[in-house]
Formats: structure tokens, C-alpha cells, sequence
């Protein structure tokens, strides 16, 4: 969902027109730009809060070039997600997935097997997962990237 | 902009923290033709059918903000730290934010 299907959706289920559900959506995410410009926390009960970071400037290398770069100091946004949307979010009780994963025997027996209620959708879950490795990857390269 | 933030603070308190209430007061004062009760409402909504989306698995992507996205974590094996123990961490379903490079380039300007 982007922008514009946000603003479509909000417009239905608040019976207000496109317009000012624009305006809406504009604002309020305009005001958590301001407020993180300064430096301030935002809190949304039930969705998550927002930080900004100070990191202070650095001399770092290019690890391609071996060249020696100064990376100045800069501040960057965090989102931390709250208690609600989280559980939202994650599989229902029930769907979760059967790990593949195999635990030291010895303790294996103090954690009860996943429920499965529903095998199939289990699967395709587990077979619609990304790589969990390629997060940190594009992580580091954008890191990098700014210079 | 950054003035118009209708708080009691003044916006050089170190530690302030901007709720929904915030965002409530500025639709109400800034947006024409809505009252205190219909602003509150469309906040509410507003944030309601960004979860909605997520809850559903689907991404949420801000232009100029971020994007919201979910991603399956497979199972894996982790350690409780206090026995130093294997346990088995289960499969889930997370959500990540990953900030706009305009809104990195707002917060270093």
C-alpha cells in the first residue's frame, strides 16, 4: 500500500473526501518529520514509536578502495514497533510454521512442538520466506553507500 | 513548520515525546471543517488502516517517510543467555521500518 492507496482508504472508512484525507495523511506524517527533526520521540499507542540517534563522525576506510574517508556525524530514525501491532503483525497462534530447525536434544523436551492447525498454510509460509540474511546485507551496503 | 506544533512546550524541551493527541490537535486546528471529535476519529483511522495493511502482510510505503514492511524470520537456534542452553526460537512474522533517504536528509540538514 502506498501513499495514494492510504489516502483512498482513509477517505472510505472516515466518509471524508480524497481531499482531506490527503491532507490528513500529509500532515500527520509531515508533523513526525518535524518532530524527529528535532529531535523528538513520537509515541503511537498500539502502532510503535519513532527515535532519531545522534552517531558521532568517524573516520572510516573504503573497503573496496582502502581508501581513507571521513564520514561525518549524522542522526538517523528508528521505529520501534509496539506491543499490539506487533502480535498483529506475526503469525496467528496456531499458523506458525513448523521449524526445520533441530535443538540439542537434551533440552528439546522443555518446549512444547508448535501447534499446527492448519499444515498447509504452514508450509507456504515457510516456502514464501525471503532470506532472512539479505536484511543485514542491504543494511551494510547503504551504510557504506553514504559517503 | 516547526513552530506550528500547538503543545505547552516550547519545542527546545529535550525529551519531548509527540502522541496522538498531537497529531489530533494540528488535523483539528490546521484542516478546515472537521471537529476536535472527527479529527480524533480520522487520526484514529488513519493509523488503524496502516495496521490493518501490515496485519495482512502487506507492505506500507510512505513516499517520503519510509516504508513499513513484514517479513518471515525462519526458525532458528538460539541460546538462552542466563543457562547458556539451546532453545529453538520459532518461526515469526516481523515488522521493519526503513526510513526514506528524505527523511535521513531532513533529520542532517
Amino acid at each position: 500500500m502506498n501513499k495514494s492507496e492510504l489516502v483512498e482508504r482513509l477517505a472510505e472508512r472516515a466518509k471524508v473526501t480524497k481531499k482531506r484525507a490527503e491532507q490528513v495523511v500529509n500532515l500527520v506524517f509531515d508533523q513526525m518529520t518535524q518532530a524527529l527533526k528535532r529531535g523528538e520521540r513520537i509515541e503511537i499507542r498500539g502502532f510503535g514509536s519513532f527515535t532519531s540517534k545522534a552517531y558521532p563522525a568517524y573516520t572510516g576506510r573504503n573497503p573496496r578502495t582502502g581508501e581513507t574517508i571521513h564520514v561525518p556525524a549524522k542522526r538517523l530514525p528508528f521505529f520501534k514497533v509496539g506491543k499490539e501491532l506487533k502480535e498483529r503483525v506475526d503469525y496467528a497462534p496456531g499458523a506458525r510454521p513448523r521449524s526445520p530447525v533441530a535443538v540439542g536434544s537434551d533440552d528439546a523436551s522443555g518446549y512444547p512442538a508448535p501447534a499446527l492447525d492448519d499444515a498447509d498454510d504452514a508450509t507456504e509460509d515457510l516456502a514464501a520466506a525471503p532470506d532472512d540474511d539479505d536484511d543485514n546485507a542491504h543494511d551494510d551496503e547503504s551504510e557504506g553507500a553514504i559517503v | 513548520m516547526a513552530d506550528g506544533t500547538p503543545t505547552t512546550f516550547s519545542s527546545e524541551v529535550v525529551g519531548k515525546t509527540l502522541t496522538k493527541a498531537d497529531f489530533v490537535e494540528s488535523v483539528y486546528s490546521r484542516i478546515g471543517g472537521l471537529s476536535r471529535r472527527d479529527a480524533a476519529e480520522v487520526v484514529d483511522l488513519l493509523f488503524e488502516s496502516v495496521k490493518e495493511t501490515l496485519a495482512r502482510g502487506e507492505a506500507v510505503k510512505i513516499s517520503g517517510f519510509g516504508n513499513f514492511e513484514v517479513r518471515d524470520k525462519k526458525a532458528r537456534v538460539g541460546r538462552n543467555p542466563q543457562t547458556g542452553r539451546d532453545i529453538e526460537i520459532s518461526a515469526r512474522r516481523v515488522l521493519t521500518f526503513k526510513a526514506s533517504q528524505v527523511l535521513k536528509d531532513q533529520l542532517n540538514e
